[in-house]
């Protein structure tokens, strides 16, 4: 997940100008990964070929992104780049919460469906009300953003239904016998994976500006940007997580409920049943 | 064609398809008093129980219920004629009147009470925390859950396995009566004594098959030793 949103983050810093700090910058803050490294050494961590790893990583992925993303980020590239950049992020999200997730049935399809979903209601409202330009500089930042965000949640709930389904059977199974419906068996069960999913995300939204400064407006202000103007747009990135983390997981858990029941209102068994 | 009016089998395989369970049932179940169903611990006693409800589907035979096929009602409409009371009671979260609720939603504290009192429990209990109660406690609730729904026959998958003394007679007692009031049942039951003081008839399973079908009466005469041995022949 990190990984997408660092990429989106930097994607919006990446837009003002005037934010070179250099090769030279660049070398000195890697200072910081040996005092990481000596650390991990001192205290006998044995993490230092991790955080090299880590570090090395971060630095060839985040590249790769940059270079890319001047290459389509142009006011007059064609949008068939973005457009395949987001397919790519698209699948790439779910194929990894497919792997995440093993042995939710269908689980890459549905995941496939629910990010796709999210993006579209979440980005159609800030697209359609012009809160951006409908642009590649801004298309692919902002998916990055919604899809990456909404990996973790959408993992966790996955996970939490197909628990449920399998460690709480025997409640389940009492609410059909007595005649509920699949939808309304699973309803408590599928509140509390949702809460689950949600809390953490609204807590973070909470906490913001007192406990840590987001990554959006960082990456903003250090580039130039007006701290007045780069607070709106890290605003609208927390609504825009939180919707889309809401949207992809209740998409997610709808799809999943449908899954865990045959058609006979039956709860289906799994392998870890 | 006489429509048989309870539940009727019709060569019923069911469990995993590598390695059923049930291997060919033929078998219609009195709508009438209790129906005891044995058979050693594995034979398919509680798969059949869960086939009546609907809970799981056979590999392959028929199942009607009062001359309809299973697969041909609405499964939450024929599981609300059906009830289910099963071995470890499934406890909802919240109140006794919220466990209630689940089953009925409408249901208001005069009917619980009535229900409590029908199953020997105390008006106290009707706002206590469902998760605190005693094993039969929860039993009895879940009995009176199943009954607000008024069923046509209730299915008892040993009610009374996890139960002291006390507690198993008010449910066997409660049983006689839904039963002399003419909501038949059908009870499976690992206890030959309980057999010998409730059954009106017996279905014996082994090994997936039915070893024999009766009044009890009649399985006590059985040529069969592990017929004679299911039923406790005196």
């Amino acid at each position: 997940m990190n990984n997408f949103v660092d990429a989106g983050d930097l994607m919006l810093a990446f837009a003002a100008e005037g934010a070179d700090i250099g090769l030279a910058g660049l070398a000195v803050s890697g200072v910081l990964i040996l005092v990481a490294v000596l650390i991990s050494l001192w205290r006998k961590l044995d993490l230092e070929r991790s955080l090299l790893w880590a570090a090395i990583r971060a630095l060839v992925q985040l590249l790769v992104v940059g270079w890319a993303l001047q290459l389509i980020v142009g006011p007059d590239d064609p949008l068939f780049w973005p457009a395949l950049w987001l397919m790519f992020m698209l699948l790439f999200a779910a194929w990894t919460t497919s792997r995440r997730a093993a042995g939710v049935p269908h689980v890459l399809v549905l995941s496939l469906l629910a990010y796709a979903l999210s993006g579209l209601v979440t980005l159609g409202v800030l697209f359609g009300f012009q809160v951006y330009e409908f642009e590649g500089r801004t298309i692919v930042p902002l998916a990055g953003i919604v899809i990456g965000n909404s990996l973790a949640a959408t993992v966790l709930v996955s996970r939490q239904l197909l628990l449920a389904a399998t460690e709480q059977r025997g409640v389940i199974e009492g609410r059909l016998a007595l005649g509920l419906s699949a939808a309304e068996a699973f309803q408590p069960q599928l509140r509390q994976a949702l809460r689950m999913a949600l809390v953490p995300q609204i807590e973070t939204t909470k906490a913001v500006g007192i406990v840590a400064l987001p990554g959006a407006m960082v990456g903003l202000i250090l580039a130039g940007v007006d701290p007045a103007d780069a607070v709106k747009v890290q605003i609208s990135v927390m609504y825009l997580v939180l919707g889309s983390v809401a949207t992809t997981t209740t998409v997610m858990s709808i799809g999943i409920s449908r899954e865990l029941f045959s058609s006979a209102q039956q709860l289906r068994r799994f392998r870890s049943d | 064609m006489v429509v048989h009016d309870g539940f009727s089998l019709r060569k019923v395989v069911a469990g995993p398809a590598a390695d059923p369970i049930l291997r060919g049932i033929t078998v219609d179940i009195p709508n009438a008093g209790i129906t005891a169903v044995v058979g050693p611990s594995g034979s398919g006693k509680s798969t059949l129980l869960r086939l009546l409800n609907r809970l799981d589907d056979p590999l392959a035979g028929e199942i009607r219920w009062r001359g309809q096929r299973l697969d041909e009602l609405r499964p939450d409409e024929l599981r609300r004629q059906v009830a289910m009371v099963f071995q470890h009671p499934p406890i909802f979260a919240g109140s006794v009147l919220d466990n209630f609720r689940v089953a009925t939603a409408d249901t208001d504290e005069g009917r619980a009470l009535h229900m409590l009192d029908h199953v020997g429990l105390a008006a106290g209990l009707l706002h206590r925390n469902a998760a605190d109660l005693s094993g039969g406690e929860a039993q009895r609730m879940c009995v009176a859950r199943a009954l607000l729904t008024d069923p046509m026959v209730v299915l008892a998958d040993e009610p009374t396995a996890a139960l002291d003394g006390e507690a198993r007679h008010t449910i066997e007692k409660l049983a006689q009566q839904l039963a002399e009031a003419g909501t038949p049942l059908v009870w499976v039951s690992h206890d030959t004594q309980q057999l010998r003081r409730l059954a009106n008839h017996v279905l014996a399973i082994v090994d997936g098959q039915v070893a024999a079908f009766g009044h009890l009466s009649d399985l006590d005469g059985s040529d069969d030793p592990v017929v004679r041995g299911l039923v406790g022949v005196p």
